[in-house]
Order: C-alpha cells, then sequence, then structure tokens
C-alpha cells in the first residue's frame, strides 16, 4: 500500500517494520515527530526521557537486553548524548540500536548549525543519510540490519528538508526480530569499559570499520547512476534531489551511507567520468575525505556554500557560474515588514518578561518559546546557549560580578528545560554558594516543539497518567532555602517577588503558577473576562501597552485629541478575536483607557 | 503523462491552516496518480511566523523544494504573505490571495507599514491570473473562520478539472475529525463557487 508520509513518520515507520521494541527521545525540531508518530503502535514501547542522554541510556540498555531499540533527536541533542554514545561505539550492542539525529541547515528552529556527519567519523560508527520519506523508511530498516550484522549503534542522519518534508512511502509488514531477549552475565567484559577492556574494544572498532567500508561498496543505498559521463557529481540526502533536480543529465554517485566511504565504488566512478563535482550541505565532509584518499575534485566548497540550507537555485548558480540569470525581481523582499514567531496572545512569558525589563536586570535565557523574550520590544533576554545553561550562566556571573551583580542577575528556564538541564546547575549554585536567582517558567508542558508530556506533567507519551515532579519539594532537597512561587499575570506582585530575591545575596528559586501554554489541550487558566477593548475616547496614544508586544494589540496613527481635548498622535485598537483577555494590556494603561469586554458584547 | 513538475507555494501564517491545505493537495494528486514532494518548514512557525509549504507534482519528482522563480501557483492565505513571494511566481503563473490582512509585530508597533494595494501589484504583473477569495467571509457564513483554508482549497480546486469534487472531497474527509466534515465539505463547495 502506498501512502504519502512525513520523513519523520516514514523513519518511525521503518523502526515499526524492522520490529522495534523501545524508542525513546526528547522533543527537537525536526525531530519531535518521530516518537509521536511511533507512539500510536501498540508492539512499541515509548517514552520521553528527560533528555537526549537519558534516552540514549535507556535505549541502549534495550538493546543490551537484545531489543531492537531507537533513540531520537535533533542535532544538539546528540552533543548532550554524546557521552553515552561515544562509549557505546566500543561495547557495540545486541539487538539492533539506532540514533536518529536530525540536522537543521539554515537555522529554521535551533541555536547552530553543525554537522552532524562529523559524530559519525569521531565515533567511528556509520551513518546513513536518506534523501526523502520512502529512504527514510528503507534505510531505518537497513540501519537496524547494520547495527546486528556490525554489532554498533547506526546514526541516521535527517534534516529540516528530509525530516520535514512528504513523499510516496510503500508500507510493508512489520517482521519480528530475530535476537532472543535476555542479559548474559558472561558478556561483562564487552560492556565493562574498563582500560583492559577498552583497549580489546578498541581494536574491534578499527577491525569493525574496516568491515563496514568493505560493507559501503555493496550497500544497496549507494547508488551509481552513469548518464553524461563528462560530469559526475557525489552528494547525498536532500542535496542529491536539488542536484539531479536542476543538472538531470550528469552522472551520479549517491551516498545513502556518508560513513564510513565506499572506496572501490568511489574508485569506480573516478574512472567512469571525466570531472568530478561534490554537492553536499554544510561541512566539507564528503570534500576532504575524497581528496584524503587521493582523488581530485573538479568542484567542490570551493563553489557550493558551507552554511545555510541548500537549494536548486544555490546549486544552478554554483555549478553554472556565470551563465546564470536569475527571475526577475518584481518587490525587493527586505523591504516588505518581517514576520518573525511571536508569544501567543495572553502568554504567561510574555508577562514575566515585562516584569523583567522593568527590573533591568540581565537575564540569562534558555531554550523554548520564551527565547522569544529577546526580540523587541521586550527585549528581555540576554543570552541563549543551549538546554540548561541560563542557571550556571546566572550563577557564573555572580561570582565573577560579586556584591556589584546582586539585584541584577537572574536566570529563566522552561519547566521542560529545567528538567532536562537545570537541575545540576540549581545544585551547584547552593552547594558553592552563588546567589543566583533561577526562575522556572512552568506552562506544563513543552511549549516550542508543539506540547509534549514530560516528568513535570503527570502524564507519559501515550496519555497514561504518570508521577508529576514537584519543583518546589526538589529545589528543596537541594538545598534552596528561598523557594517563591509567583502568578506572572500580576505584573506588580510578580516584579516585586522578582526584585526581593535578585537582591538576596543566597541562591533562590521561583516558580511560576497558573500560567499554562495558551495552546494546552488539559489545562487552560481562566481569565475574568473574556477580552479587552480600548476607551478610544481616553485612549492618549502613550504606546505602554504596545510595549507589551501582544500579537493583539496594535497601533493606529491617526492624529486628534481625547474627549478632554489632549493631543495625541494616534490610538491603539485591540483585536477581539485574537484578544483571550489576559489584563496585561489594562495593568499597563496609566489612563485606565484598556477596559474588560463583555461576554457576547 | 510527460515529466514536467507542477509547482505549488502555499503562504500564510502559523495558523491559518496552510499545512492541512497541502495535505490536501498531497492525497489529491497522488490519488490521480502523481509523484508527490510536499516541504514545510515547523517549529517556530507554530508561534505566528510565515509559513510556507512547497508542494509538487508530476511524474517523478526529486527536489522537495521549488526552484527560485518556478512557481505555477501560489497559494495564499494572507496577503503579506503573498507578496513576500511574488519574486518566486513565474511569469505565467496563477495567484489565488485570501483577501486578509494579518499584522506584524513592526506594523502592531507602528514601526513599520503594512504594504499597500497588494491585490493591485500582483494584477500589474500576473494580470488575469490574480484571484482575490474573501475566505474569512465566506467561512464565517457558514459558522467558522477556521475553515478559511478549506475555502481557498474549493477555489483552487477549479484550476484542476480532470480532478474530480470527489477526490478533493474524500481527501478533506480523511484528514479531518468527522465533526467537521459537514462544515468543511461546505467550505470546499462554497470556495469553488468563488473562482
Amino acid at each position: 500500500m502506498k501512502k504519502v508520509l512525513q520523513g519523520n513518520e516514514a523513519i518511525a515507520r521503518g523502526a515499526w517494520e524492522a520490529g522495534v521494541t523501545v524508542a525513546c527521545a526528547y522533543p527537537g525540531t525536526p525531530s519531535s515527530e518521530i516518537l509521536q508518530e511511533l507512539a500510536k503502535y501498540k508492539e512499541v514501547t515509548t517514552q520521553w526521557s528527560p533528555n537526549e542522554k537519558v534516552a540514549v541510556e535507556v535505549a541502549s540498555g534495550a538493546a543490551l537486553a537484545g531489543a531492537r531499540a531507537m533513540a531520537c533527536m535533533k542535532h544538539v541533542g546528540l552533543n548532550v548524548a554524546s557521552d553515552p554514545f561515544m562509549t557505546l561505539a566500543y561495547t557495540g550492542i545486541k539487538g539492533g540500536f539506532v540514533i536518529v539525529v536530525a540536522d537543521d541547515p539554515n537555522v529554521h528552529s535551533s541555536q547552530n548549525e553543525q554537522d552532524s556527519r562529523n559524530w559519525a567519523r569521531f565515533a567511528k560508527v556509520p551513518m546513513l543519510e536518506p534523501g526523502d520519506a520512502a529512504e527514510c523508511k528503507e534505510f531505518t530498516k537497513i540501519a537496524f540490519d547494520i547495527s546486528e550484522r556490525f554489532d554498533t549503534p547506526v546514526l541516521l542522519k535527517g534534516e529540516t528538508r528530509v525530516s520535514h518534508s512528504d513523499s510516496i512511502v510503500e508500507l510493508e509488514e512489520r517482521k519480528a526480530s530475530k535476537t532472543a531477549l535476555g542479559l548474559d552475565r558472561k558478556d561483562a567484559s564487552k560492556y565493562v569499559m574498563v582500560p583492559a577492556n577498552v583497549r580489546v574494544r578498541r581494536k574491534i572498532i578499527e577491525e569493525r570499520m574496516r568491515k563496514l567500508e568493505a560493507y559501503a561498496d555493496e550497500f544497496s543505498g549507494n547508488v551509481m547512476e552513469i548518464n553524461d559521463s563528462s560530469v559526475g557529481v557525489i552528494t547525498a540526502g536532500a542535496a542529491y534531489m536539488y542536484t539531479k533536480e536542476v543538472f538531470p543529465r550528469y552522472s551520479y554517485l549517491k551516498l545513502g551511507m556518508v560513513w564510513p566511504l565506499p572506496k572501490k565504488l568511489l574508485a569506480d566512478f573516478f574512472k567512469k567520468v571525466k570531472k568530478v563535482i561534490v554537492v553536499e550541505e554544510l561541512d566539507p565532509f564528503l570534500e576532504t575525505e575524497i581528496k584524503a584518499l587521493g582523488y581530485k575534485i573538479f568542484h567542490g566548497k570551493d563553489v557550493i556554500p558551507t552554511m545555510y540550507e541548500l537549494s536548486p537555485e544555490i546549486i544552478e548558480k554554483a555549478l553554472s557560474g556565470k551563465s546564470y540569470h536569475a527571475p526577475r525581481m518584481k518587490v525587493a523582499p527586505d523591504d516588505l515588514p518581517k514576520r518573525p514567531p511571536n508569544m501567543c496572545p495572553g502568554c504567561s512569558h510574555r508577562a514575566l518578561f515585562y516584569s523583567l525589563k522593568k527590573l533591568g536586570a540581565f537575564v540569562f535565557g534558555d531554550i523554548g518559546c520564551y527565547t522569544l523574550g529577546a526580540a523587541p520590544p521586550l527585549q528581555a533576554l540576554h543570552s541563549c546557549i543551549c538546554m540548561g545553561a541560563s542557571v550556571g550562566q546566572a550563577y557564573g556571573a555572580g561570582k565573577a560580578l560579586g556584591k556589584e551583580g546582586l539585584g541584577k542577575i537572574c536566570a529563566v528556564i522552561g519547566d521542560s528545560t529545567f528538567l532536562h538541564g537545570g537541575i545540576a546547575p540549581v545544585m551547584d549554585t547552593v552547594y558553592n554558594k552563588g546567589y543566583a536567582t533561577s526562575i522556572i517558567l512552568d506552562n506544563r508542558t513543552t511549549g516550542m516543539t508543539g506540547l509534549q508530556e514530560h516528568a513535570g506533567t503527570g502524564y507519559t507519551l501515550t496519555g497514561e497518567p504518570a508521577n508529576m515532579v514537584d519543583y518546589e519539594k526538589l529545589v528543596r532537597a537541594l538545598g534552596v532555602k528561598r523557594v517563591r512561587k509567583v502568578d506572572p499575570y500580576n505584573l506588580k506582585q510578580a516584579t516585586k517577588t522578582i526584585k526581593e530575591e535578585m537582591e538576596t545575596d543566597e541562591a533562590s528559586v521561583i516558580i511560576t503558577k497558573n500560567g499554562p501554554c495558551m495552546l494546552h489541550r488539559r489545562e487552560k487558566r481562566k481569565f475574568p473576562y473574556p477580552y479587552y477593548t480600548i476607551d478610544a475616547g481616553t485612549c492618549r496614544g502613550c504606546k505602554a501597552c504596545l510595549e507589551l508586544g501582544c500579537p493583539a494589540i496594535s497601533w493606529v496613527a491617526v492624529e486628534g485629541v481625547t474627549k478632554n481635548g489632549k493631543k495625541r498622535k494616534g490610538t491603539v485598537s485591540i483585536n477581539r478575536t485574537l484578544c483571550p483577555g489576559c489584563g496585561l494590556c489594562a495593568q499597563v494603561c496609566k489612563f485606565k483607557s484598556i477596559l474588560p469586554g463583555k461576554a457576547g458584547a | 503523462m510527460d515529466n514536467k513538475v507542477t509547482n505549488i507555494l502555499l503562504s500564510g501564517v502559523g495558523g491559518q491552516g496552510a499545512i492541512l491545505a497541502s495535505n490536501i493537495l498531497a492525497n489529491v494528486f497522488v490519488e490521480a496518480g502523481y509523484d508527490v514532494k510536499k516541504s514545510e518548514v515547523h517549529g517556530m512557525a507554530q508561534r505566528g511566523g510565515d509559513v510556507t509549504t512547497h508542494f509538487r507534482y508530476g511524474k517523478k519528482v526529486y527536489s522537495p523544494l521549488i526552484k527560485y522563480g518556478e512557481v505555477d501557483f501560489l497559494l495564499a492565505f494572507e496577503l503579506l504573505e503573498a507578496l513576500r513571494y511574488i519574486n518566486h511566481c513565474k511569469d505565467s503563473a496563477r495567484i489565488v490571495i485570501n483577501d486578509q490582512k494579518i499584522l506584524p509585530p513592526a506594523v502592531n508597533l507602528g514601526q513599520a507599514s503594512y504594504p499597500g494595494d497588494i491585490p493591485a501589484l500582483f494584477k500589474k504583473y500576473f494580470k488575469d491570473n490574480v484571484y482575490i477569495v474573501k475566505g474569512q467571509e465566506v467561512a464565517l457564513s457558514l459558522g467558522n473562520a477556521q475553515a478559511a483554508n478549506v475555502v481557498l482549497v474549493g477555489a483552487f480546486s477549479n484550476f484542476f478539472p480532470e480532478i474530480k469534487d470527489a477526490m478533493w472531497i474524500s481527501a478533506l474527509t480523511d484528514l479531518l475529525p468527522k465533526k467537521l466534515h459537514g462544515l468543511n465539505i461546505k467550505a470546499f463547495e462554497e470556495g469553488k463557487k468563488r473562482l
């Protein structure tokens, strides 16, 4: 049966068909849908892990017990999981073990643009790179076979334009794994990575790489297409699709396995074509390796960009040089107002960032929707590095500034992000006598990636009720004495509480309450009024409410006077269909010109 | 079937339902026997950012992305988000735009102005191939402004006379929960009359 599937859905389908029984992930764009899709298959135990390291550990434990297991993450997630990953390359597995890592060229929704292929070379494990959904499914299945045949973890590389692209996939039946379940204590020397055992395994890795190199020559996903033999392109994944689109007559060596490289196939290709061009996204990974084998290439990163994503026109322009003619420009796109993402109307993060802005704090931020607090007009978030970095950075800045920094520093971290990477730095702040204030923005979900459950929501990925972490008890157990809860929508109270804690020379944690994500399906904050309106007669056009950056409030530049004869340059207007009635704007209006609306009016 | 690949660009603002619309197109053109590819950016787009979906069908489709300047059909759910992609359209492109303005942050703040007569600008370049559809108005008359995306799909379906209405409606009902079928079938049928 044929079906149109998204790349991520196809990876999930492939894993299911391959007989996977345990799959773990921490959500991250563009990889999140894999686990959500797999959770629909009853034969698979699926779970959201608190972070990618735990996901890899849990899935690899299942693989050691003989199950086919998978862990999925975005590119930066593998940085977090790299510790177990690098050493699992030594121990090998028992049941097939696949790690899906999804890159984000062009940084559509990430904090960096790293090229995950480097992990494969670094860890000495094979990596497959599909180019569309059909290959996503096929390669996922093959990845499990490779993993068991060569006793190695296998990386499967996704990326935005593959993971989030849809194409036709042929559905097949599920086949159960042939590996027997069970743990054998006699295998300890394979799994206990102490120096004596490591040295034995180290040698096995080298032997395994040679076997994998030989396998690469016969791997069905490494495909040679000889057409016009004057130009041959070595490429992989989405880059193949773009290049084939604009240069259909060239010859191709499409690598489905980007590490290790197929040496015989490469030799054969270099014999068959006159000039070789390497087209790959981001780093010159293939190019460097091919050059190291002694081959000369005609073009590579001398013309193909080393950053952002590729596209058919970028490749056409790069390879056609002066003969490329861009289509006629009708409008200069840079002249149009941009439409960056924004916090939703009514979002509790907006309230909190407004308070932080008024306090003039340097806010160490973290990864999530609240990173949008950095955008104008709030501009109340001043750093964002990686999951959990906010707390440690705020603490470290306080160490550097001493008493001078009191009242000026805080960290903001979402509930899911706190559980991912924020616990250890809070413990550190207390233990090493820092004074940073960490604010846990508890919106009861993993917001930015599409509302996934986590250990603090009380539900599992499959919707079963589960333990719910009590943040207050947790941080008290870490030694935090000053734990406060604030309602972020009460601007006066929230600002006062944050100020007090920032000024106190002791570690503190503030937890926001009653501020669930506006898109949350289960939990909703009930606002007293359905919406707010502007009293156009008294609005002075002071723009104080616009500082909130609420999508429901807009400036109307019509000069005039209020009903009391005060001159104004314009007024604001509230879009009633967007306004959820959070009332923040009414709190910041000095002229009482923002009034509650009535239901049905 | 010749090897021509047709390029459809869908653009809008997060939350307008452009992704559902592109899923309907994918189902319809697969059912009609074509190869299809579709690419979209998720993630931060959910938070009111601009959303685009590249949709391509033909005998064999390689790239999931449409080459710059090669768009055959632009289906835009918002006026400014139509204009943002005007350069991507072929001179012969056919353009369907939902008559709705959603103000971007800089316009809300009074720091930029929303571009002037966007339909007129499109008509200057694309003449009679520009169609403005009042998606919200039609959907609201059926009881729910949310169905504007399907009104647009209905209007858009006029360009493909070889594909029967039943196929569009079956794609629609496959993708939506049952309680929304009645409204969306009506939205499709009303949309179909608006072009």
